[in-house]
């Protein structure tokens, strides 16, 4: 069975995102204690809060080093989700400029919205459109809605790293992904059949 | 596009799910768990769970019940009622709420908002904001379950809290709850155009036109409901086809 490691670094729903793995046919774990993560066949950084919080948690908690050693070394799967995405960033600008893990090359920025309706935070359900194909999304059709809650999101540098946009905000990505490090702008957790879908394949990697 | 959200809202008090008429006259309608099952096979957009006897009788979240039916929903849950510290909206947010609504905190500490958008982000933080009007014409902001007068203007109260970092505004007439004759349009409208976070309307509906009705006239981005659902056989899914019809947005997986 596929050992999941989901990252506890201190300020998020992780209850929902273990259970989520479980019934998507995978053995969670939550932890910050390097000996599991090491045993994991399968990494996911979740996140709910700020940037600048998160990665002080992550560096305090000596998860930075331990994570760029399994994922970028050893070659893990990794998920990061919502905020677990934008860490992914070379830099962040919530809560202040601050570095963060630097696997995908961009920058995360607050949305601007285009149009009155357009309102922050980006609440609610949206369309995952594809810019290239993703082990992630097999068996899932482009423009299917997932569950968005952000203010922030990520502005990659590389065209290659842009898996899926999405049409809010003038458009931004929700998807990145390059070699095993996928980031997911929406909550597969909380987006009912597709998103464990994308949990499925996920844990297929 | 983003979608429109059809929000069905979940009051517990005491041991299961109540719904009332202007917050009174509580009826029992079911047990929470047996709800967000139920709920789950549907594929609702999203819940709101309020725990509206917690502020009353002066406790804290009911953090047992919520794990426990947190563990159940795998859809979107804004959880609310007797939050009134960064601890209570942590530990509610370990158990599995995605995002904790507040109300009397909001009007009595508007401070505490800022602390758990600075400390939480904006995005978990749903100012739940319940409203009379008044025979003047004019709106009062109520707390502790619609029974403490504020003397706050809504949509001053409104404007303050997105400032202090709130991510939506739930948005109840205490005058048209559970009554079914439609949701105050005039109300949301005077919120939603003066604020850039989501607005959700909430208090009155009886039929899906008076959805179609405050997101077309009150400008509101998404609907909650409770009665209807509860009462009535009408259903999310039924409403976002009709709203689909109506030319909103909507979500079907």
């Amino acid at each position: 069975m596929k050992k999941v490691a989901i990252i506890d670094y201190g300020l998020c729903n992780l209850d929902s995102i273990e259970r989520a793995v479980e019934y998507c046919g995978g053995n969670p774990v939550i932890t910050d204690q390097a000996k599991e993560i090491r045993q994991a066949t399968h990494i996911i950084l979740p996140g709910v809060g700020a940037f600048h919080y998160a990665m002080e948690n992550l560096q305090s908690r000596g998860l930075v080093g331990l994570l760029s050693e399994q994922v970028l070394e050893e070659q893990i799967p990794f998920l990061g989700i919502c905020l677990g995405m934008q860490l992914l960033a070379s830099t962040g600008y919530e809560g202040g400029e601050t570095t963060g893990l630097g696997w995908i090359a961009g920058e995360v920025r607050k949305l601007t919205p285009t149009a009155a309706k357009e309102r922050i935070p980006h609440v609610g359900w949206n369309e995952v459109n594809y810019l290239q194909e993703c082990p992630l999304f097999k068996n899932i059709p482009s423009g299917k809605d997932f569950y968005f809650v952000h203010s922030y999101h990520l502005e990659c540098v590389k065209e290659n790293e842009v898996i899926a946009s999405t049409a809010y905000c003038g458009g931004f990505t929700s998807v990145v992904g390059v070699d095993l490090i996928f980031g997911v702008q929406f909550h597969p957790e909380k987006s009912q059949r597709l998103g464990f879908q994308v949990l499925k394949n996920f844990l297929a990697l | 596009m983003i979608k429109v959200r059809v929000i069905p809202t979940l009051l517990f008090k005491d041991f299961g799910l109540v719904k009332g008429v202007a917050f009174d006259s509580w009826r029992r309608v079911g047990s929470a768990m047996q709800a967000i099952k139920v709920y789950n096979l549907r594929e609702v957009d999203e819940l709101v769970f309020l725990d509206i006897s917690a502020t009353a009788a002066g406790r804290c979240p009911d953090f047992e019940t919520v794990d426990d039916l947190a563990d159940e929903c795998f859809m979107p849950m804004t959880v609310g009622g007797g939050v009134r510290t960064l601890e209570d909206v942590r530990r509610l947010l370990q158990v599995g709420a995605d995002k904790v609504a507040i109300n009397t905190a909001a009007a009595e500490d508007p401070d505490l908002i800022r602390q758990i958008a600075e400390k939480f982000g904006s995005q978990c933080v749903v100012v739940s904001i319940d409203v009379k009007h008044h025979g003047n014409g004019a709106y009062e902001v109520y707390t502790h379950c619609g029974t403490r007068a504020t003397g706050l203007d809504p949509v001053a109260f409104a404007k303050q809290m997105e400032e202090a970092g709130a991510g939506e505004i739930l948005l109840t007439s205490i005058d048209r709850d559970g009554t079914m004759t439609g949701y105050d349009v005039q109300l949301t409208r005077q919120v939603s155009e003066a604020i850039s976070i989501t607005v959700i309307a909430s208090g009155g509906a009886g039929n899906y036109d008076h959805m179609a009705d405050v997101l077309r006239h009150g400008k509101a981005s998404d609907v909650a409901a409770a009665s209807i659902f509860h009462f009535t056989q009408q259903t999310p899914l039924e409403a976002k086809h009709y709203l689909a019809q109506c030319g909103f947005r909507m979500r079907f997986s």
